[in-house]
């Protein structure tokens, strides 16, 4: 299965972020980058505010990850609460 | 000629600061929080006693008889450290400012219900003397004390709670006139209704051990007030002559959800270390919760009149319940 990635500017909040995305996917991969932190997962990536706030401490936006994004591949479904990235077959 | 583009990726030779990356088992890049809170308390090389304490050096965790291993488990789960708490509250006050300028670009303050104004400014000044001993209550915790972690936290609640005073100051202000503070204060000196309230605050002046005081003042007189206040007496309020006066106490509605959710992480932390600490809790939080209820009565009284003791009931109730998740044993 191939993988889905999402990408992120390095910053405070991203760091947050990286953490919540590690904690929900556990087949991740970090690759940490000059500037930028990459993510790969085979298959399917969850991003859910419920793990984001916990780590930053504050209630957040899930849109709010878009300010941080530099690119991302799957194909996209997103709700309040989640973010998914997968590759529809 | 040809030039060839490569990147060179240059790894820095530490993520974080040894301490930190002690305590986070790993060179890992670490939080601002984490950074600027951990092991930030001065803990030796002090030269001597202070001569106004001998008992204990100048800053020393013995001042409160609860114990723990490790002073700076007790987290703030909003990670505040300075930058993040003045962004926080700068977020908040614009909010609470443009409620100020709407009420008062519309003229809301002089259209107000009679009744319900009379009955807000008695209720509502008087306890802008409450949030001043607070503020002195939050001074002290820092103060007096032990681990960064802890006494950020404080400090930043007594500094919020000397902007509750100001809100509440302006409210007066906006309700009726300067001679309303004047008579606030009347009130707080002598009126019967205050006097229960007043000796509580006085009293929590006084308290020698640091973290009885903040079972006191952050988790139960700040827990019940801000809920029988900005919740209950609001409600009634804002169904009797509509939200004027909610909008005029959004800030201290806002921050006592924002506070509460520190105070349950610390409670439920400092109760899980040992049971000694649990006991010791639960007494202190059985005795303030005690004086509490019994000094909010009759100014529960003032603003509900019948229906006080039963709004009182669900404030108290309120912490109870959250002092049950937190794991005290409630008598």
């Amino acid at each position: 299965m191939s993988n889905v990635f999402i990408a992120f500017q390095k910053n405070e909040d991203s760091r947050a972020i990286v953490n919540a995305i590690l904690a929900d996917n556990p087949g991740a991969i970090v690759s940490d980058q000059p500037a930028m932190v990459k993510i790969d997962v085979p298959g399917h990536l969850v991003v859910r505010k419920a793990t984001i706030e916990e780590e930053i401490g504050r209630a957040f936006d899930l849109q709010e990850m878009q300010v941080h994004l530099i690119t991302m591949s799957g194909n996209v479904d997103e709700t309040d609460d989640e973010f998914t990235l997968t590759w529809h077959q | 000629m040809q030039i060839d583009l490569r990147t060179v990726s240059i790894t820095p030779l530490r993520q974080t600061y040894n301490h930190i990356a002690e305590r986070l088992g790993a060179d890992k890049p670490a939080s601002r929080y984490i950074e600027g809170t951990m092991n930030v308390q001065p803990d030796a090389n002090f030269h001597y006693r202070p001569t106004w304490d001998p008992q204990h050096e100048l800053f020393d965790p013995r001042r409160t008889r609860l114990v723990m291993r490790d002073w700076y488990a007790l987290k703030d789960p909003r990670q505040f450290y300075y930058g993040a708490y003045t962004q926080a509250r700068a977020r908040m006050q614009e909010v609470a400012e443009a409620d100020f300028e709407f009420v008062e670009e519309r003229g809301l303050a002089d259209r107000y219900d009679d009744a319900a104004r009379r009955k807000a400014l008695d209720f509502y000044v008087p306890l802008r003397h409450v949030a001043w001993g607070a503020n002195m209550n939050g001074a002290y915790q820092c103060a007096y004390g032990y681990g960064t972690a802890i006494t950020q936290p404080c400090l930043y609640a007594g500094m919020d709670q000397l902007g509750i005073a100001q809100y509440l100051t302006r409210l007066g202000l906006l309700l009726g006139n300067q001679g309303e503070l004047e008579a606030g204060k009347q009130a707080w000196l002598q009126a019967p209704a205050w006097q229960g309230l007043r000796r509580l605050v006085e009293d929590t002046w006084v308290l020698k051990d640091w973290f009885e005081l903040f079972v006191a003042q952050n988790l139960v007189l700040d827990g019940v007030l801000f809920a029988l206040a900005y919740k209950e007496v609001d409600q009634v309020l804002s169904e009797q002559a509509g939200p004027v006066v909610s909008m005029l106490t959004r800030f201290q509605a806002e921050w006592g959800q924002d506070a509460n959710k520190w105070v349950d992480a610390v409670m439920k932390v400092a109760a899980a270390e040992s049971p000694e600490n649990k006991e010791l809790l639960s007494h202190w939080y059985a005795h303030w919760r005690g004086r509490v209820q019994q000094a909010l009565a009759p100014i529960a009284e003032l603003a509900l009149g019948a229906a006080g003791a039963d709004a009182l009931a669900r404030s108290v109730a309120a912490v109870d319940g959250r002092m049950n998740k937190a794991g005290l044993t409630l008598a």
